[in-house]
């Protein structure tokens, strides 16, 4: 590969980590780990928590710490859901490598302890079936491997291999914590923020970190090195409160040719329909005058649409059946229709 | 040559609508660096004029020299090779192609093409862009599986591919992709900007426009430029010098649905069910997609209801939608909504005129 040119580096990758010691805000697993480096026993981990908290950070890190450098491409095997990894793959290639056998040799200063580590990424993508087949490779290698699963939601774990591992969960940054790492990149990179435009970050990227910075890239390759937060608005893709407001209180309205309309809006506009759920989610949440019950019926909805979404549903319609809804729950109409034969 | 095609915009420069963002994507491509993009808006917003604007942008005139060229490949996937085929549109610095086309093994498509692809890097002597585009089109009809692929690829090969994703709704892309790229959102034109372009063309044809006459083009276009143009050229066509009050040809399948639809409020009979089939099924051999005539039927139907019927159809039009896209046939889906809104509508009649 050619040198990266370091401006197209993303700024996620050039700020990430590279020791375990610098990993924000996961105090437990840092713990561990810092006495892993230190014991070089290692037992199988399995790290889960919403994206951008640094479980692919923490992992690269300490592998790095353990092997340095030289040994690291021998010692490390790194698959995601980008390579196959079928029940095949599992069968051939995680096996065989799980199965050679390596001495300890200290080597530059690096523990190098006598086991391999096989992180697989994004394991919550993996079939159950190739799962399954993992269980017998992970016993009886155990002595020369070690199996780091990252995975977002761990209930997509079969349960014999979630019992084989150490579990870690991975806490959404606080805003302090991620504020800091902010202010620190923005430092380095000669950036421009004011305390306003650092609170909209905050609160847009909802505590992941990666988020946050990819946004402050793409505002900073737009808008040059002062960013307002109206600019980290439009760099996001959210919508505007506005469009949300305006679409609640058509509903607000009662009116369905009003809401019809603003539901059409919504859709010429290009503004993605998942997000706009989220969104008018938490409006109705918020809302002081609008009752449990109303509320209930509204979410109830809201759920039932972003699960047609996910299934490929037309845009338009499942918004304006949400919209419909909204009204009928607003205006106290009864849930049921009347002429349903 | 379409009028369509003859106008569209060649330079960032000389966009029409959305010139800010042509600005701002301007600014990122000057800068050396680019990140990967994904444009999404609904069709007719001028995504792809964009997109070819900014490559020409990029790469000086010879991004526009393009081959087409349907090729080949051979994937090895595990215990067997599968062949897939593939139209690519091809110049020296981007590849264009519809990864979706290729069905159920898209997942290989963007696991083995891209990966090959965004290895072979483009030789340059100027050494200036080190790096190929590859536009990818309708991402959000790609399977989860190769949108999951597709991620780390991203990450892998960006020192020397960038990738530009076009697709209409951004919810149908997961978020780690959407995390990946900067997001430019083209909204549909206003009526008012369907108009300065109408107008534009109408000067460079030098043709007489009687005032009002483009915004009623505007205002049947339903926001579409694309459409807008069409209709234009299709006027033109028709009768010339315009007349004040010269009708604006519909869309013969809309014109279609609505009789549909009237068929239906006319009458609510199993008979008038088997005429309406009939009728579906010759929208649908025209390759008229279902989800669009449904949604169409909608709309003509909740023209013609009183506000407490519209919400009860509004629902179940939804409700079949869904269906159909779960679905294999949407012939059986179209037919249960027209089943269902018959019913809906002859308990509304007889419950108030008994």
């Amino acid at each position: 590969m050619a040198p990266l040119l370091q401006s197209s580096q993303p700024w996620v990758e050039k700020y990430r980590p590279k020791q375990v010691k610098d990993v924000a805000h996961q105090d437990e697993v840092v713990r561990v780990l810092i006495n892993t480096l230190e014991t070089t026993n290692c037992p199988h981990m399995l790290f889960y928590g919403p994206p951008g908290t640094g479980k692919t950070t923490t992992a690269l890190a300490i592998a790095h710490q353990l092997f340095g450098p030289e040994l690291y491409k021998s010692r490390v095997l790194e698959l995601n859901a980008s390579d196959d990894r079928g029940i095949n793959v599992v069968r051939t290639k995680i096996k065989d490598f799980a199965a050679v056998a390596v001495g300890s040799a200290r080597q530059g200063g690096y523990p190098c302890p006598p086991y391999k580590i096989i992180i697989l990424d994004e394991a919550d993508s993996m079939t159950e079936d190739a799962q399954n087949a993992l269980r017998r490779t992970m016993e009886t290698y155990s002595k020369v491997t070690r199996f780091f699963f990252i995975c977002n939601y761990v209930s997509r774990i079969i349960e014999p291999l979630a019992s084989r591992c150490a579990k870690f969960r991975f806490k959404p940054l606080t805003e302090a914590i991620m504020s800091n790492r902010i202010l620190h990149i923005c430092h380095e990179e000669g950036l421009n923020l004011d305390s306003e435009a650092l609170s909209t970050l905050s609160s847009l990227s909802q505590g992941d970190l990666r988020r946050a910075i990819t946004y402050l890239q793409s505002a900073a390759r737009l808008f040059g090195s002062s960013i307002s937060s109206s600019d980290l608005i439009s760099v996001s893709g959210v919508i505007p409160e506005e469009v949300v407001q305006a679409l609640y209180s058509a509903c607000r309205s009662g009116n369905f040719d009003l809401a019809d309309k603003e539901v059409k809006n919504v859709i010429a506009e290009g503004y993605p329909v998942s997000l706009m759920l989220t969104q008018l989610f938490d409006i109705v949440v918020e809302a002081d005058d609008v009752s449990d019950e109303q509320k209930a019926r509204i979410c109830k909805k809201l759920a039932e649409a972003d699960k047609c979404l996910v299934d490929g549903a037309d845009e338009y319609l499942q918004l304006l059946d949400v919209a419909s809804n909204t009204i009928r729950a607003l205006c106290n109409l009864p849930q049921e229709f009347s002429y349903e034969g | 040559m379409l009028w369509v095609d003859k106008y569209r915009p060649k330079t960032l420069d000389k966009v029409l609508i959305h010139d800010d963002v042509a600005q701002n994507l301007k600014k990122l491509v000057t800068e050396q660096d680019c990140p990967h993009l994904l444009f999404y808006g609904p069709p007719g917003s001028g995504k792809k004029t964009l997109i070819m604007a900014l490559l020409r942008q990029m790469f000086g005139p010879s991004a526009d020299k393009v081959k087409v060229e349907n090729k080949t490949w051979k994937v090895d996937a595990g215990t067997r090779t599968i062949d897939i085929e593939l139209t690519t549109l091809l110049s020296t610095h981007h590849v264009e192609m519809n990864p979706a086309d290729a069905g159920f093994q898209d997942r290989y498509v963007v696991q083995e093409i891209i990966k090959e692809m965004a290895k072979n890097r483009p030789l340059d002597t100027k050494g200036k862009k080190s790096f190929k585009v590859l536009v990818l089109n309708e991402v959000d009809k790609l399977s989860r599986e190769a949108q999951h692929s597709l991620r780390r690829t991203m990450e892998k090969y960006s020192s020397s591919c960038r990738l530009i994703l076009c697709c209409n709704s951004s919810s149908k892309v997961t978020e780690a992709v959407r995390s990946r790229c900067l997001n430019v959102r083209i909204s549909a034109p206003t009526e008012n900007e369907i108009v300065r372009v109408l107008e534009f063309i109408g000067k460079k044809e030098g043709l007489q426009l009687p005032p009002g006459f483009a915004a009623r083009i505007a205002e049947k276009a339903n926001r579409s430029l694309r459409r807008a143009i069409l209709l234009f050229e299709t006027c033109r066509v028709q009768q010339y010098p315009f007349t004040h009050n010269q009708a604006i040809p519909p869309m013969d399948w809309e014109e279609y649905v609505s009789e549909i639809a009237s068929d239906i409020m006319k009458e609510q009979s199993p008979k008038r069910l088997f005429q309406v089939r009939g009728k579906l099924y010759e929208l649908l051999t025209n390759c008229i997609p279902p989800e669009i005539i449904l949604k169409r039927l909608l709309y003509e139907l909740l023209k013609k209801l009183d506000s407490e019927l519209k919400h009860e159809v509004s629902f179940w039009a939804a409700y079949y939608e869904h269906r159909m896209c779960l679905g294999q046939k949407a012939i059986f889906h179209l037919e249960a909504f027209v089943a269902k809104f018959m019913s809906i509508y002859k308990g509304f009649l007889i419950a108030t005129f008994g």
